[in-house]
Protein backbone atom coordinates (compact mmCIF):
# COMPACT_ATOMS: atom_id res chain seq x y z
CA UNK A 1 0.00 0.00 0.00
CA UNK A 2 1.45 3.56 -0.86
CA UNK A 3 0.09 6.71 -0.48
CA UNK A 4 -1.24 7.16 -3.52
CA UNK A 5 -3.35 3.96 -3.06
CA UNK A 6 -4.66 5.28 0.48
CA UNK A 7 -5.71 8.32 -0.92
CA UNK A 8 -7.09 6.99 -4.06
CA UNK A 9 -8.21 5.56 -5.94
CA UNK A 10 -10.39 8.02 -8.15
CA UNK A 11 -13.17 6.21 -9.05
CA UNK A 12 -16.68 6.13 -10.09
CA UNK A 13 -18.58 4.87 -7.17
CA UNK A 14 -20.15 3.41 -4.53
CA UNK A 15 -17.69 0.58 -4.61
CA UNK A 16 -14.31 -0.68 -4.75
CA UNK A 17 -15.22 -4.19 -4.86
CA UNK A 18 -18.03 -4.03 -6.49
CA UNK A 19 -17.60 -1.09 -8.72
CA UNK A 20 -14.27 -0.12 -9.47
CA UNK A 21 -12.69 -3.90 -9.30
CA UNK A 22 -15.31 -4.48 -11.91
CA UNK A 23 -14.63 -2.03 -14.36
CA UNK A 24 -10.81 -3.36 -13.86
CA UNK A 25 -12.02 -6.71 -14.67
CA UNK A 26 -14.09 -6.10 -17.49
CA UNK A 27 -10.60 -3.86 -19.11
CA UNK A 28 -8.60 -7.06 -18.49
CA UNK A 29 -10.65 -9.50 -19.72
CA UNK A 30 -10.28 -7.39 -22.89
CA UNK A 31 -7.20 -6.98 -22.97
CA UNK A 32 -7.13 -11.05 -22.71
CA UNK A 33 -9.41 -11.27 -25.75
CA UNK A 34 -7.04 -8.66 -27.60
CA UNK A 35 -9.77 -6.68 -29.61
CA UNK A 36 -12.48 -4.56 -28.66
CA UNK A 37 -15.36 -7.39 -27.95
CA UNK A 38 -19.23 -7.12 -30.13
CA UNK A 39 -20.94 -10.19 -28.13
CA UNK A 40 -19.86 -11.03 -24.38
CA UNK A 41 -22.10 -13.37 -22.21
CA UNK A 42 -21.03 -12.58 -18.30
CA UNK A 43 -22.02 -14.83 -16.04
CA UNK A 44 -22.14 -13.43 -12.35
CA UNK A 45 -21.64 -15.26 -8.90
CA UNK A 46 -21.51 -15.06 -5.30
CA UNK A 47 -21.96 -11.49 -3.80
CA UNK A 48 -21.60 -10.48 -7.51
CA UNK A 49 -24.84 -11.80 -8.63
CA UNK A 50 -26.34 -10.90 -5.25
CA UNK A 51 -25.63 -7.41 -5.29
CA UNK A 52 -25.02 -6.22 -8.90
CA UNK A 53 -28.11 -4.21 -8.96
CA UNK A 54 -26.93 -2.03 -5.74
CA UNK A 55 -23.45 -1.51 -7.43
CA UNK A 56 -23.62 -1.06 -10.95
CA UNK A 57 -22.10 -4.20 -11.27
CA UNK A 58 -23.43 -5.12 -14.49
CA UNK A 59 -22.38 -0.77 -16.02
CA UNK A 60 -18.93 -1.51 -14.26
CA UNK A 61 -18.28 -4.71 -16.10
CA UNK A 62 -19.92 -3.13 -19.32
CA UNK A 63 -17.68 -0.06 -18.93
CA UNK A 64 -14.59 -2.40 -18.78
CA UNK A 65 -15.52 -4.29 -21.56
CA UNK A 66 -15.83 -1.07 -23.54
CA UNK A 67 -12.27 -0.01 -22.50
CA UNK A 68 -13.29 2.46 -19.88
CA UNK A 69 -11.19 3.00 -16.63
CA UNK A 70 -12.67 2.94 -13.14
CA UNK A 71 -12.84 6.72 -12.92
CA UNK A 72 -14.33 7.57 -16.63
CA UNK A 73 -17.77 9.21 -15.52
CA UNK A 74 -19.60 7.56 -18.22
CA UNK A 75 -19.15 4.56 -16.63
CA UNK A 76 -22.76 4.66 -15.29
CA UNK A 77 -24.07 4.78 -18.89
CA UNK A 78 -21.72 2.11 -19.97
CA UNK A 79 -25.07 -0.20 -20.85
CA UNK A 80 -26.16 2.46 -22.75
CA UNK A 81 -23.28 2.99 -24.74
CA UNK A 82 -22.92 -0.73 -25.39
CA UNK A 83 -26.54 -0.49 -27.11
CA UNK A 84 -26.03 2.38 -28.86
CA UNK A 85 -22.59 0.53 -30.20
CA UNK A 86 -24.45 -2.45 -31.34
CA UNK A 87 -22.19 -4.55 -28.38
CA UNK A 88 -24.46 -7.63 -27.10
CA UNK A 89 -23.57 -7.85 -23.42
CA UNK A 90 -25.88 -10.58 -21.79
CA UNK A 91 -25.61 -10.81 -18.26
CA UNK A 92 -26.68 -14.38 -16.03
CA UNK A 93 -26.26 -15.66 -12.78
CA UNK A 94 -24.97 -18.92 -11.66
CA UNK A 95 -23.96 -21.04 -8.87
CA UNK A 96 -20.38 -22.44 -8.61
CA UNK A 97 -19.41 -24.28 -6.08
CA UNK A 98 -15.61 -23.11 -4.49
CA UNK A 99 -16.11 -19.91 -6.86
CA UNK A 100 -14.40 -16.58 -4.83
CA UNK A 101 -17.70 -14.80 -3.59
CA UNK A 102 -17.37 -11.71 -5.84
CA UNK A 103 -16.04 -13.22 -9.50
CA UNK A 104 -17.95 -13.28 -12.35
CA UNK A 105 -16.93 -15.72 -16.08
CA UNK A 106 -17.20 -13.92 -19.41
CA UNK A 107 -17.79 -15.98 -22.03
CA UNK A 108 -16.12 -13.93 -25.88
CA UNK A 109 -17.83 -14.85 -29.22
CA UNK A 110 -15.81 -13.65 -31.99
CA UNK A 111 -16.34 -13.81 -36.05
CA UNK A 112 -14.16 -17.30 -36.05
CA UNK A 113 -13.44 -17.89 -31.97
CA UNK A 114 -14.61 -17.87 -29.13
CA UNK A 115 -12.48 -17.25 -25.22
CA UNK A 116 -13.49 -18.18 -21.95
CA UNK A 117 -12.16 -15.65 -18.73
CA UNK A 118 -13.22 -16.11 -15.07
CA UNK A 119 -11.91 -12.75 -13.03
CA UNK A 120 -11.97 -12.13 -9.44
CA UNK A 121 -12.31 -9.06 -7.20
CA UNK A 122 -10.02 -9.47 -4.29
CA UNK A 123 -11.17 -6.08 -2.64
CA UNK A 124 -10.29 -2.21 -2.07
CA UNK A 125 -10.29 -2.37 -6.30
CA UNK A 126 -7.94 -4.97 -6.67
CA UNK A 127 -8.61 -7.83 -9.17
CA UNK A 128 -7.30 -11.38 -10.39
CA UNK A 129 -8.12 -13.08 -13.53
CA UNK A 130 -8.16 -16.93 -12.37
CA UNK A 131 -8.59 -18.75 -15.51
CA UNK A 132 -8.18 -18.09 -19.27
CA UNK A 133 -9.95 -20.94 -21.57
CA UNK A 134 -9.06 -23.09 -19.11
CA UNK A 135 -6.01 -22.58 -17.66
CA UNK A 136 -5.26 -21.79 -14.19
CA UNK A 137 -3.08 -18.64 -14.45
CA UNK A 138 -2.95 -15.79 -12.11
CA UNK A 139 -3.05 -12.47 -13.67
CA UNK A 140 -3.76 -9.19 -11.22
CA UNK A 141 -2.60 -6.54 -14.02
CA UNK A 142 -0.71 -4.65 -11.72
CA UNK A 143 2.60 -5.36 -13.57
CA UNK A 144 3.49 -5.73 -17.21
CA UNK A 145 2.13 -9.08 -17.63
CA UNK A 146 2.94 -10.94 -20.85
CA UNK A 147 0.80 -14.21 -21.77
CA UNK A 148 1.48 -16.99 -23.95
CA UNK A 149 -0.54 -19.80 -25.50
CA UNK A 150 1.79 -22.40 -26.34
CA UNK A 151 2.40 -26.29 -26.88
CA UNK A 152 3.83 -28.07 -23.63
CA UNK A 153 7.09 -28.81 -25.75
CA UNK A 154 10.73 -28.82 -24.12
CA UNK A 155 12.19 -25.41 -24.09
CA UNK A 156 9.24 -22.89 -24.74
CA UNK A 157 9.84 -21.49 -20.96
CA UNK A 158 13.00 -21.45 -21.03
CA UNK A 159 13.70 -19.49 -24.73
CA UNK A 160 11.04 -16.86 -23.88
CA UNK A 161 12.35 -16.60 -20.13
CA UNK A 162 16.01 -16.39 -22.01
CA UNK A 163 14.87 -13.61 -24.53
CA UNK A 164 13.82 -11.40 -21.16
CA UNK A 165 16.87 -11.95 -19.72
CA UNK A 166 18.61 -10.92 -23.06
CA UNK A 167 16.08 -7.59 -23.07
CA UNK A 168 17.63 -6.75 -19.43
CA UNK A 169 14.27 -7.18 -18.43
CA UNK A 170 13.71 -8.90 -14.56
CA UNK A 171 10.64 -11.73 -14.12
CA UNK A 172 8.76 -10.92 -10.81
CA UNK A 173 6.54 -13.49 -11.33
CA UNK A 174 5.29 -16.70 -13.54
CA UNK A 175 2.85 -19.19 -12.87
CA UNK A 176 2.09 -22.09 -16.08
CA UNK A 177 -0.68 -24.65 -16.54
CA UNK A 178 -1.15 -27.08 -19.10
CA UNK A 179 -3.84 -28.98 -20.31
CA UNK A 180 -1.47 -32.68 -20.28
CA UNK A 181 1.36 -33.83 -21.24
CA UNK A 182 2.80 -31.94 -24.78
CA UNK A 183 -0.75 -30.76 -25.28
CA UNK A 184 -2.05 -26.79 -25.40
CA UNK A 185 -0.09 -24.72 -22.51
CA UNK A 186 -0.53 -21.35 -21.34
CA UNK A 187 1.87 -19.29 -18.87
CA UNK A 188 1.52 -15.35 -17.80
CA UNK A 189 4.96 -14.07 -16.85
CA UNK A 190 4.87 -10.62 -14.75
CA UNK A 191 7.54 -8.62 -15.75
CA UNK A 192 9.36 -5.40 -13.38
CA UNK A 193 10.05 -3.24 -16.45
CA UNK A 194 7.66 -2.04 -18.92
CA UNK A 195 8.44 -2.84 -22.37
CA UNK A 196 7.45 -2.09 -25.84
CA UNK A 197 4.85 -3.69 -27.51
CA UNK A 198 6.64 -4.24 -30.39
CA UNK A 199 9.26 -6.50 -28.49
CA UNK A 200 6.58 -8.62 -28.07
CA UNK A 201 6.35 -9.32 -32.04
CA UNK A 202 9.88 -10.66 -31.42
CA UNK A 203 9.09 -13.12 -28.67
CA UNK A 204 6.80 -14.21 -30.69
CA UNK A 205 9.42 -16.44 -32.83
CA UNK A 206 11.89 -17.39 -29.79
CA UNK A 207 9.87 -20.78 -29.98
CA UNK A 208 7.56 -22.04 -32.72
CA UNK A 209 5.41 -24.02 -30.00
CA UNK A 210 4.19 -20.60 -29.58
CA UNK A 211 0.74 -19.96 -30.52
CA UNK A 212 -0.40 -16.64 -29.35
CA UNK A 213 1.41 -14.38 -26.72
CA UNK A 214 -0.01 -10.84 -25.74
CA UNK A 215 1.20 -8.04 -23.28
CA UNK A 216 -0.74 -6.48 -20.67
CA UNK A 217 0.42 -3.11 -19.83
CA UNK A 218 1.24 -2.52 -15.84
CA UNK A 219 -1.82 -0.32 -14.38
CA UNK A 220 -3.04 0.82 -18.11
CA UNK A 221 -6.64 1.28 -16.80
CA UNK A 222 -5.71 2.70 -13.69
CA UNK A 223 -4.66 6.58 -12.73
CA UNK B 1 8.78 0.16 6.05
CA UNK B 2 6.72 2.21 7.43
CA UNK B 3 5.39 0.43 9.83
CA UNK B 4 4.65 2.11 13.04
CA UNK B 5 4.27 5.71 14.36
CA UNK B 6 7.32 5.21 16.71
CA UNK B 7 9.20 5.36 13.82
CA UNK B 8 7.28 8.00 11.96
CA UNK B 9 7.87 10.56 14.81
CA UNK B 10 11.90 9.02 15.07
CA UNK B 11 11.97 9.98 11.24
CA UNK B 12 10.30 13.47 11.91
CA UNK B 13 12.29 14.54 14.79
CA UNK B 14 15.19 14.26 12.18
CA UNK B 15 14.15 18.41 11.54
CA UNK B 16 11.85 17.94 7.79
CA UNK B 17 8.10 18.79 8.54
CA UNK B 18 5.41 15.58 8.97
CA UNK B 19 4.75 15.96 5.16
CA UNK B 20 8.07 16.06 3.76
CA UNK B 21 9.36 13.42 6.36
CA UNK B 22 6.25 11.35 4.96
CA UNK B 23 7.44 11.90 1.43
CA UNK B 24 10.92 10.90 1.60
CA UNK B 25 10.31 7.57 3.25
CA UNK B 26 7.52 6.76 0.57
CA UNK B 27 9.86 7.99 -1.68
CA UNK B 28 12.82 5.28 -0.22
CA UNK B 29 10.28 2.35 -0.01
CA UNK B 30 9.31 3.01 -3.80
CA UNK B 31 12.91 2.41 -4.68
CA UNK B 32 11.60 5.03 -8.05
CA UNK B 33 9.14 7.47 -7.31
CA UNK B 34 10.76 10.48 -6.35
CA UNK B 35 9.64 13.06 -3.76
CA UNK B 36 8.77 15.38 -6.43
CA UNK B 37 6.72 13.11 -8.53
CA UNK B 38 4.97 11.78 -5.48
CA UNK B 39 4.08 15.31 -3.96
CA UNK B 40 2.85 16.26 -7.99
CA UNK B 41 0.56 13.31 -7.81
CA UNK B 42 -0.86 13.71 -4.21
CA UNK B 43 -1.58 17.24 -5.74
CA UNK B 44 -3.78 16.02 -8.70
CA UNK B 45 -5.43 13.57 -6.03
CA UNK B 46 -6.01 17.09 -4.21
CA UNK B 47 -7.84 18.29 -7.10
CA UNK B 48 -9.43 15.57 -7.67
CA UNK B 49 -11.31 15.20 -4.14
CA UNK B 50 -12.04 19.04 -4.68
CA UNK B 51 -13.74 18.31 -7.86
CA UNK B 52 -15.65 15.52 -5.70
CA UNK B 53 -16.78 17.88 -3.62
CA UNK B 54 -17.58 20.78 -6.31
CA UNK B 55 -19.87 17.50 -8.43
CA UNK B 56 -21.31 16.49 -5.60
CA UNK B 57 -23.00 19.91 -4.41
CA UNK B 58 -24.03 20.56 -7.94
CA UNK B 59 -25.55 17.31 -8.24
CA UNK B 60 -27.89 16.83 -5.23
CA UNK B 61 -27.61 13.55 -5.54
CA UNK B 62 -29.99 10.94 -3.63
CA UNK B 63 -29.57 7.09 -2.89
CA UNK B 64 -32.19 4.29 -3.18
CA UNK B 65 -32.51 4.58 0.20
CA UNK B 66 -30.99 7.82 1.68
CA UNK B 67 -32.49 11.69 0.25
CA UNK B 68 -30.26 15.16 0.00
CA UNK B 69 -29.09 15.53 3.15
CA UNK B 70 -26.35 17.80 2.58
CA UNK B 71 -28.84 19.84 1.41
CA UNK B 72 -30.92 19.78 4.34
CA UNK B 73 -27.58 20.98 6.57
CA UNK B 74 -27.13 23.50 3.99
CA UNK B 75 -30.18 24.96 4.63
CA UNK B 76 -30.27 24.67 8.27
CA UNK B 77 -26.75 26.51 8.05
CA UNK B 78 -28.08 29.52 6.36
CA UNK B 79 -31.41 29.72 8.99
CA UNK B 80 -29.13 28.44 12.42
CA UNK B 81 -27.13 31.89 13.94
CA UNK B 82 -25.02 29.59 15.90
CA UNK B 83 -25.34 26.08 15.06
CA UNK B 84 -24.81 23.88 18.46
CA UNK B 85 -21.95 22.04 16.65
CA UNK B 86 -20.01 25.27 15.54
CA UNK B 87 -19.46 26.85 11.72
CA UNK B 88 -16.41 24.00 10.71
CA UNK B 89 -18.29 20.51 11.82
CA UNK B 90 -21.29 21.50 10.52
CA UNK B 91 -19.81 22.73 6.90
CA UNK B 92 -17.69 19.73 6.99
CA UNK B 93 -20.78 17.16 7.78
CA UNK B 94 -22.69 18.94 4.94
CA UNK B 95 -19.32 18.10 2.70
CA UNK B 96 -18.68 14.78 3.77
CA UNK B 97 -22.75 14.10 3.58
CA UNK B 98 -23.01 15.46 -0.30
CA UNK B 99 -19.61 13.50 -1.16
CA UNK B 100 -20.63 10.05 0.57
CA UNK B 101 -24.18 10.88 -1.35
CA UNK B 102 -22.79 11.52 -4.51
CA UNK B 103 -20.68 8.04 -4.40
CA UNK B 104 -23.89 5.85 -3.88
CA UNK B 105 -25.43 7.58 -6.71
CA UNK B 106 -22.34 6.72 -8.87
CA UNK B 107 -20.69 9.78 -9.34
CA UNK B 108 -16.86 10.12 -9.40
CA UNK B 109 -14.96 10.38 -6.26
CA UNK B 110 -11.87 9.81 -4.28
CA UNK B 111 -11.63 6.58 -2.39
CA UNK B 112 -10.11 7.93 1.25
CA UNK B 113 -9.03 5.39 2.56
CA UNK B 114 -12.33 3.23 0.79
CA UNK B 115 -15.00 4.80 -1.17
CA UNK B 116 -17.52 3.95 1.74
CA UNK B 117 -15.52 7.01 3.70
CA UNK B 118 -14.96 8.81 1.39
CA UNK B 119 -17.02 11.88 2.03
CA UNK B 120 -15.03 12.60 5.57
CA UNK B 121 -11.49 13.87 4.45
CA UNK B 122 -12.90 16.38 1.98
CA UNK B 123 -15.47 17.46 4.29
CA UNK B 124 -12.69 18.08 6.92
CA UNK B 125 -9.66 19.44 4.27
CA UNK B 126 -11.94 21.52 2.30
CA UNK B 127 -14.41 22.57 5.24
CA UNK B 128 -11.36 23.80 7.05
CA UNK B 129 -10.12 25.74 4.11
CA UNK B 130 -13.54 27.74 4.05
CA UNK B 131 -13.72 28.45 7.64
CA UNK B 132 -10.23 28.91 8.33
CA UNK B 133 -8.55 29.66 4.89
CA UNK B 134 -5.26 27.69 4.09
CA UNK B 135 -3.02 27.87 1.28
CA UNK B 136 -2.89 25.00 -1.49
CA UNK B 137 0.84 23.87 0.16
CA UNK B 138 -1.00 23.50 3.87
CA UNK B 139 -3.86 21.65 2.45
CA UNK B 140 -1.23 19.09 -0.08
CA UNK B 141 0.55 18.95 3.58
CA UNK B 142 -2.46 18.05 5.58
CA UNK B 143 -3.56 15.37 2.32
CA UNK B 144 -0.32 13.46 2.91
CA UNK B 145 -0.31 13.61 6.51
CA UNK B 146 -3.65 11.69 6.13
CA UNK B 147 -2.25 9.56 3.62
CA UNK B 148 0.61 8.44 6.26
CA UNK B 149 -1.67 7.94 8.89
CA UNK B 150 -3.72 5.43 6.38
CA UNK B 151 -0.59 3.86 5.51
CA UNK B 152 0.20 2.72 8.77
CA UNK B 153 -3.08 1.66 9.71
CA UNK B 154 -3.37 -0.91 6.74
CA UNK B 155 0.05 -2.16 7.43
CA UNK B 156 -0.74 -2.83 10.77
CA UNK B 157 -4.49 -3.72 10.47
CA UNK B 158 -6.71 -3.22 7.81
CA UNK B 159 -8.67 -0.93 6.00
CA UNK B 160 -11.72 -2.95 4.28
CA UNK B 161 -14.91 -3.39 6.41
CA UNK B 162 -15.16 -7.13 4.87
CA UNK B 163 -12.12 -7.86 6.98
CA UNK B 164 -12.39 -4.97 9.76
CA UNK B 165 -16.15 -3.40 10.02
CA UNK B 166 -16.38 0.40 9.86
CA UNK B 167 -14.00 1.24 12.33
CA UNK B 168 -11.55 0.08 9.36
CA UNK B 169 -12.87 2.75 7.25
CA UNK B 170 -14.60 5.62 8.57
CA UNK B 171 -12.91 4.78 11.67
CA UNK B 172 -9.79 4.91 9.79
CA UNK B 173 -11.02 7.90 7.33
CA UNK B 174 -11.69 9.78 10.83
CA UNK B 175 -8.04 9.24 12.46
CA UNK B 176 -6.48 10.33 9.27
CA UNK B 177 -8.65 13.53 9.09
CA UNK B 178 -7.62 14.16 12.77
CA UNK B 179 -3.62 14.21 11.91
CA UNK B 180 -4.65 16.34 8.93
CA UNK B 181 -6.56 18.68 11.12
CA UNK B 182 -3.67 19.02 13.90
CA UNK B 183 -1.35 19.17 11.35
CA UNK B 184 -3.35 22.35 9.64
CA UNK B 185 -3.30 23.83 13.09
CA UNK B 186 0.53 23.50 13.24
CA UNK B 187 0.49 21.33 16.14
CA UNK B 188 3.32 19.18 16.35
CA UNK B 189 3.89 15.53 14.59
CA UNK B 190 2.86 13.33 18.00
CA UNK B 191 0.19 15.77 18.17
CA UNK B 192 -0.87 14.44 14.73
CA UNK B 193 -1.01 10.69 15.71
CA UNK B 194 -2.18 11.08 18.95
CA UNK B 195 -5.11 13.18 17.81
CA UNK B 196 -5.39 9.68 15.38
CA UNK B 197 -5.60 7.43 18.19
CA UNK B 198 -7.61 9.42 20.15
CA UNK B 199 -10.21 9.28 17.05
CA UNK B 200 -9.72 5.30 16.83
CA UNK B 201 -9.90 4.57 20.33
CA UNK B 202 -13.68 6.05 20.40
CA UNK B 203 -14.83 4.12 17.54
CA UNK B 204 -12.97 1.07 18.44
CA UNK B 205 -15.94 -1.92 17.50
CA UNK B 206 -17.84 -0.18 14.92
CA UNK B 207 -19.57 -2.30 12.76
CA UNK B 208 -19.79 -2.54 8.94
CA UNK B 209 -24.04 -2.94 8.57
CA UNK B 210 -24.60 -2.19 5.20
CA UNK B 211 -28.64 -2.16 4.23
CA UNK B 212 -29.42 -4.24 1.22
CA UNK B 213 -25.71 -4.12 1.29
CA UNK B 214 -25.82 -0.66 -0.07
CA UNK B 215 -23.25 1.60 0.25
CA UNK B 216 -25.87 4.07 1.61
CA UNK B 217 -27.70 3.49 5.27
CA UNK B 218 -25.45 3.75 7.61
CA UNK B 219 -22.53 4.15 5.81
CA UNK B 220 -23.49 7.89 4.29
CA UNK B 221 -24.67 9.76 8.14
CA UNK B 222 -21.39 7.81 9.43
CA UNK B 223 -19.30 10.13 7.51
CA UNK B 224 -20.86 13.18 7.69
CA UNK B 225 -20.82 12.07 11.84
CA UNK B 226 -17.32 11.27 12.07
CA UNK B 227 -16.11 14.64 10.65
CA UNK B 228 -17.36 15.99 14.53
CA UNK B 229 -15.78 13.26 16.14
CA UNK B 230 -12.27 14.86 14.19
CA UNK B 231 -12.53 17.85 14.96
CA UNK B 232 -12.84 17.23 18.64
CA UNK B 233 -9.90 14.51 18.88
CA UNK B 234 -7.80 17.20 17.15
CA UNK B 235 -8.66 20.02 19.94
CA UNK B 236 -7.89 17.39 22.46
CA UNK B 237 -4.50 16.31 20.68
CA UNK B 238 -4.00 19.80 20.29
CA UNK B 239 -4.74 21.07 24.00
CA UNK B 240 -2.07 18.53 24.98
CA UNK B 241 -4.54 15.38 25.77
CA UNK B 242 -2.51 12.29 24.58
CA UNK B 243 -3.27 8.18 24.15
CA UNK B 244 -2.43 6.59 27.46
CA UNK B 245 -2.04 3.61 24.91
CA UNK B 246 0.71 4.05 22.28
CA UNK B 247 -0.89 4.84 18.85
CA UNK B 248 0.87 1.65 17.44
CA UNK B 249 -0.79 -0.59 20.05
CA UNK B 250 -4.42 1.31 19.30
CA UNK B 251 -3.87 0.28 16.00
CA UNK B 252 -3.16 -3.37 16.72
CA UNK B 253 -6.17 -3.47 19.04
CA UNK B 254 -8.35 -2.33 16.17
CA UNK B 255 -7.36 -4.71 13.68
CA UNK B 256 -7.73 -7.54 16.77
CA UNK B 257 -10.86 -6.61 16.90
CA UNK B 258 -11.62 -6.56 13.87
CA UNK B 259 -10.51 -9.99 13.54
CA UNK B 260 -12.37 -10.52 16.35
CA UNK B 261 -16.36 -9.62 14.82
CA UNK B 262 -18.48 -11.90 13.86
CA UNK B 263 -18.76 -11.75 10.05
CA UNK B 264 -22.40 -10.54 10.33
CA UNK B 265 -20.59 -7.57 10.92
CA UNK B 266 -18.34 -7.56 8.29
CA UNK B 267 -20.04 -6.25 5.31
CA UNK B 268 -22.31 -9.01 4.95
CA UNK B 269 -25.30 -6.43 5.24
CA UNK B 270 -26.63 -9.62 7.95
CA UNK B 271 -26.35 -8.17 11.20
CA UNK B 272 -26.80 -4.85 12.89
CA UNK B 273 -28.95 -2.14 10.91
CA UNK B 274 -29.12 -4.59 8.14
CA UNK B 275 -30.85 -7.01 10.12
CA UNK B 276 -33.38 -4.84 11.47
CA UNK B 277 -36.72 -5.43 10.80
CA UNK B 278 -37.14 -2.38 8.68
CA UNK B 279 -33.72 -2.76 7.32
CA UNK B 280 -34.95 -6.29 5.99
CA UNK B 281 -38.10 -4.65 4.72
CA UNK B 282 -35.99 -2.09 3.17
CA UNK B 283 -33.99 -4.97 1.50
CA UNK B 284 -36.89 -6.94 -0.02
CA UNK B 285 -38.90 -4.31 -1.58
CA UNK B 286 -35.58 -3.11 -3.52
CA UNK B 287 -35.14 -6.83 -4.46
CA UNK B 288 -38.22 -6.83 -5.89
CA UNK B 289 -37.55 -4.08 -8.28
CA UNK B 290 -34.84 -5.64 -10.16
CA UNK B 291 -34.92 -8.34 -12.96
CA UNK B 292 -33.80 -11.84 -11.84
CA UNK B 293 -30.06 -13.26 -12.73
CA UNK B 294 -30.89 -16.72 -13.46
CA UNK B 295 -29.42 -19.73 -15.73
CA UNK B 296 -31.86 -18.56 -18.68
CA UNK B 297 -30.34 -15.44 -20.85
CA UNK B 298 -31.96 -12.68 -19.33
CA UNK B 299 -31.27 -9.04 -21.31
CA UNK B 300 -31.01 -6.86 -18.35
CA UNK B 301 -32.85 -3.30 -19.17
Amino acid sequence: MSLLDIIGPVMVGPSSSHTAGAVRLGWLARQCWGEPPKEVDLFLRGSFAATYWGHGTDRALAAGLQGLSPDDPRVPEALDLARDSGLAFRFHGEEIDGAHPNSVRFHFIGQDREMEIVGASIGGGSVRIQSLDGFCLNLSGELESLVTFHRDLPGVVAAVAGELARLGVNIATMNLHRGGRGERAAMVIELDKRIDGSIVDDLRSVHPALERMFLIPAGGDVR
Amino acid sequence: MMRSFAEMLLRAAQGLSLDETLLLWESEESGGSSVGWLRDAMASRLADMERSVREAEEAHCRGRLIGDDGSLIGLYRERAAEPLSGPLVLRACQIALSVATYNAAMGRIVAAPTAGSCGILPGLLFGYEEVFGADRERLLGALIVAGGVGEIVARRATLAGAEGGCQAECGAAGAMGTAALVFLRGGSAEACVHGAALLLKSVLGLICDPVAGLVEVPCVKRNGLLTGLAVLAADMALAGVRSVIPPDEVIDAMGAVGRALPEAFRETARGGLAATPTGCSLRKALVGEVPPLDAEEVQLP
